[in-house]
C-alpha cells in the first residue's frame, strides 16, 4: 500500500529507513486488523450460545432486526462500501477543474 | 475587579491591548485573558446578572444556568487551546479578532435576552472574518468577503425575527420560541444558516479551508456551536430539527469523500457532526439535550484537534491537499500521532469521546421509537469513519510518499494539540469526571456496556475492512486536485452570471435610451432652431403693414361667419 504511482522516492534519499517504508508492517497492520474483526465477530456468534448456557448475554438487542448476529458489521461492511460508491457517483456530476471558480 | 465585569468583557476589552505588545508580552497576556474570563465566569454562579432596562425592553446580559455554564467551559477551553497553538508566527491581528470572536462567544451563550445574543451575534461575524483575511491571499480575501456577506445576513434575518417576536409577544426574554410565530420562524432560519443546515452551508466550507492554519482552529470551535446553543435553548422538541439534522448528517459524507483539501473535509466533516445535534436537539428528551450538548463540546475537542494537526501540515507543507501530500508521519510523527487520537475519537472508538457523546443521541432516537432515524445515523457514522477516521490522517500523513520532507511541528503547537488529545482521551475514559456531571440535566446514561462496546466495535472494525478491501484493490476514489460544485454554485455561478447578464441588458437598455433620448432632443433642437431661430419662420421680424393685412382679414372672415350663421329674414339691419 505504500507504493504509487506518485511515489517520488527516487528523488528521496531516506527511503527503508522509515517504518511504513517496509511493506511488511502494513501487511502486519491489516493481520491485527483481521484477528479484531474476528474477536468481534465471534463475540457475537457466542452471544447466543452463552445466554442459552448462563443467561449472561454480552449485548441484549433493543430491536429485533438488530438482533441477528453480525449486524453491525454487514452495516458497517456495506455502509462504507456504498458510501464510497455513491461518492464515485456524485463525482461524476459535480467535479470540475481546482480553479472552477477562479476563471 | 474582574468579578464586576460581564465574563465577555474580559477577552473582547483585553484584546484591545495585544496590538500594543510583542513577544512574550503578549503571548502571557493573550493567554492569562481566558484564565481571567473563567474565574470571572465561575466566581458568579447560577443566576441572572447584569439586568439593564432600555426602551422599557429589559435586557439581562449574563444569565448562567447548566445550559449556558457547560458552553461556557468549552469556549474557555478551546480560546487557550487556541491561542497557544497560535503561538507560532500568529499575528497580533489574529491574536486580537480570536480574543474579541471568542469572546463574543462566551457573551452570546449567556446572553439572557435577544437583543444582548443579537449584539454578540454580529461580533462574531465580524470579529473572525479577520481570521480568514489575515491569510492575505487573493482567494481568502474573496471568500472572506463571501462569509461577511453571509454572516451578517443571518444577523438582519436574526433581528427581522426578533423585531416580529418582540411585536407578538411584548418581550425579547430568550426562552423556548418554537415555530408557530412568524419571529419563531425567521428566527431559527438566522441561527439556521450560522448552523450550517443544509443548503445555507456553504459559507462554512467555503472560507474555513481559507483561514490560516490558526483561524480555522478558532472558526471551528465557537461560530457552528453558538448556533448549536441557541438552538437547544430555543428550540428544543422541534421535531423539523430531526430531520434537518438527518440531511445534516447524510450529505457532506458523500461530498468529504471526494474532496482534495483537508481542511474542506473537516468543513463537512463539521456540518455531519452538527448534525447529530440538531437531531439531538430535535429529539428533545432530556437524555438528547445531553448528548447533543455533550457531543458539541466533544466536537470542538477533537475537531478543534484535527484542524491543529492539519493547521501544521500546511504551516510546515504548504498545502492541504491530499493529492500533494503524503509520507508525513516520516518528518511529523508527532503531530500524525495526535491527529490519530484525533480521528479515533471522532469515529467515537471506545475510550475516545465521540463514544460517550453521540451515543446517547443515538440511544435517545432509538428511546422515541426514531428507528430511521437512528439507522441514519448509524449509517453516517460509518461515513464519519471514512473521511475524518481514515482519510485525514491517512493521506495527510501516511499514504503514497509524496517526497516532502520537513520538520515535526513547533513546540506550541504540539502542546495545543497535546491538551486536546489529553480532554479527549479524558472524556472518553472517565466521562463521569468532569462531562456528565456538567450537563444540562442528570445523566443516567451508561455509555461503557458490554452491547455498545462489542456493536461499536463490529461497525467501526468492518467498515475499516471495507476500506483496506477497497484500497487494495484500487476502489477507493483517486485524489484528485478539483473543485465540487455544492449549493453555493448558485451564486458564485449562477447568481453572479445573472448578475452579470441582468447588468448587460441594462447596460444596453441604457445604451439605448441614452441614444434616442440624445437623438430626440436632438431633433428638437433642430426644429425649434429652424423655426424659432433667427432665420425661422416665427423668429423673423414682421413689418406692421403685414399685420394690419392679417387684421383686415380676420375681420372679413367673422364678418362672412356671421352672414352665413344668421337667417336672412331676421338679419337686423346694421345701425
Amino acid at each position: 500500500m505504500a507504493s504509487g504511482k506518485r511515489d517520488m522516492s527516487g528523488e528521496v534519499k531516506d527511503r527503508g529507513r522509515h517504518y511504513f517504508d517496509d511493506p511488511k508492517r502494513w501487511k502486519r497492520l491489516i493481520a491485527i486488523l483481521i484477528v479484531a474483526c474476528a474477536v468481534v465477530f465471534a463475540l457475537d456468534i457466542a452471544n447466543p450460545i452463552l445466554y442459552r448456557l448462563t443467561g449472561f448475554e454480552l449485548r441484549h438487542p433493543e430491536r429485533s432486526w438488530e438482533g441477528f448476529p453480525e449486524f453491525y458489521a454487514v452495516y458497517g461492511f456495506l455502509a462504507y462500501t456504498a458510501i464510497v460508491y455513491t461518492a464515485k457517483l456524485l463525482r461524476k456530476g459535480v467535479m470540475r477543474d481546482e480553479d472552477y471558480y477562479d476563471r | 475587579m474582574i468579578g464586576s465585569l460581564p465574563p465577555a468583557a474580559v477577552m473582547i476589552l483585553g484584546a484591545l491591548f495585544v496590538p500594543l505588545l510583542r513577544g512574550r508580552a503578549r503571548t502571557g497576556w493573550v493567554l492569562l485573558l481566558p484564565v481571567a474570563s473563567l474565574a470571572a465566569l465561575l466566581s458568579l454562579g447560577e443566576g441572572e446578572f447584569g439586568q439593564v432596562s432600555i426602551f422599557s425592553y429589559e435586557l439581562t446580559l449574563v444569565r448562567i444556568d447548566g445550559l449556558s455554564r457547560i458552553f461556557g467551559w468549552l469556549f474557555h477551553i478551546a480560546a487557550f487551546i487556541g491561542l497557544i497553538f497560535a503561538r507560532r508566527g500568529g499575528s497580533a491581528l489574529e491574536d486580537t479578532s480570536a480574543l474579541v470572536y471568542a469572546g463574543a462567544a462566551i457573551g452570546a451563550v449567556q446572553a439572557g435576552d435577544l437583543i444582548t445574543l443579537f449584539v454578540f451575534w454580529e461580533l462574531l461575524a465580524l470579529s473572525s472574518v479577520f481570521l480568514v483575511w489575515a491569510r492575505r491571499t487573493e482567494r481568502s480575501y474573496r471568500a472572506g468577503i463571501r462569509y461577511l456577506i453571509v454572516q451578517v445576513g443571518s444577523g438582519v434575518i436574526l433581528l427581522a425575527g426578533i423585531i416580529a417576536h418582540a411585536r407578538a409577544t411584548g418581550s425579547v426574554a430568550f426562552d423556548h420560541m418554537g415555530t408557530e410565530t412568524l419571529g419563531g420562524k425567521l428566527i431559527l432560519l438566522g441561527i439556521g444558516i450560522k448552523a450550517a443546515f443544509p443548503l445555507l452551508h456553504n459559507w462554512l466550507t467555503d472560507a474555513y479551508p481559507e483561514a490560516t492554519y490558526s483561524g480555522a482552529v478558532f472558526l471551528s470551535a465557537f461560530t457552528t456551536k453558538v448556533a448549536v446553543y441557541t438552538l437547544a435553548r430555543g428550540y428544543q422538541g422541534e421535531d423539523l430539527l430531526i430531520w434537518v439534522g438527518v440531511v445534516m448528517t447524510m450529505f457532506p459524507i458523500f461530498y468529504a469523500v471526494i474532496e482534495n483539501d483537508l481542511r474542506r473535509v473537516l468543513g463537512y466533516s463539521m456540518i455531519n457532526q452538527i448534525g447529530f445535534m440538531v437531531c439531538g436537539v430535535g429529539i428533545g428528551t432530556e437524555m438528547a439535550m445531553n448528548g447533543a450538548v455533550a457531543h458539541a463540546f466533544n466536537d470542538v475537542l477533537f475537531k478543534g484537534l484535527l484542524f491543529m494537526s492539519t493547521g501544521a501540515l500546511l504551516y510546515r507543507t504548504g498545502t492541504t491537499k491530499c493529492s500533494e501530500l503524503g509520507g508525513l508521519y516520516k518528518s511529523m510523527p508527532k503531530t500524525a500521532g495526535l491527529c490519530i487520537v484525533g480521528a479515533a475519537s471522532i469515529s467515537a472508538f471506545p475510550l475516545f469521546s465521540g463514544f460517550v457523546s453521540k451515543s446517547m443521541v443515538m440511544a435517545a432516537a432509538l428511546e422515541q421509537n426514531l428507528d430511521f432515524v437512528w439507522l441514519f445515523l448509524l449509517f453516517a457514522s460509518a461515513g464519519v469513519l471514512h473521511h475524518a477516521g481514515i482519510k485525514i490522517p491517512f493521506y495527510g500523513f501516511f499514504g503514497p510518499d509524496s517526497g516532502i520532507r520537513t520538520k515535526e511541528a513547533p513546540t506550541t503547537m504540539l502542546i495545543a494539540m497535546g491538551m486536546a488529545a489529553f480532554l479527549c482521551v479524558f472524556n472518553g475514559a472517565f466521562p463521569t469526571l468532569f462531562l456528565y456531571p456538567n450537563l444540562p440535566y442528570e445523566v443516567t446514561y451508561v455509555p461503557f456496556t458490554s452491547a455498545h462496546v462489542i456493536s461499536q466495535l463490529q461497525l467501526l472494525f468492518f467498515a475499516v475492512l471495507a476500506f483496506v478491501w477497497l484500497r487494495l484493490s484500487d476502489r477507493e476514489p483517486h485524489e484528485l486536485p478539483s473543485t465540487n460544485l455544492d449549493a453555493d454554485w448558485f451564486y458564485r455561478r449562477f447568481g453572479r452570471s445573472l448578475a452579470l447578464a441582468a447588468g448587460g441588458v441594462a447596460s444596453r437598455l441604457r445604451d439605448a435610451v441614452a441614444a434616442r433620448s440624445v437623438a430626440a432632443a436632438g431633433s428638437a433642437i433642430g426644429s425649434a432652431r429652424r423655426y424659432m431661430g433667427p432665420t425661422g419662420v416665427w423668429g423673423r421680424t414682421w413689418p406692421t403693414g403685414t399685420n394690419v393685412i392679417w387684421v383686415a382679414i380676420l375681420l372679413l372672415v367673422f364678418l362672412l361667419l356671421y352672414y352665413a350663421s344668421t337667417p336672412v329674414a331676421s338679419v337686423p339691419p346694421l345701425p
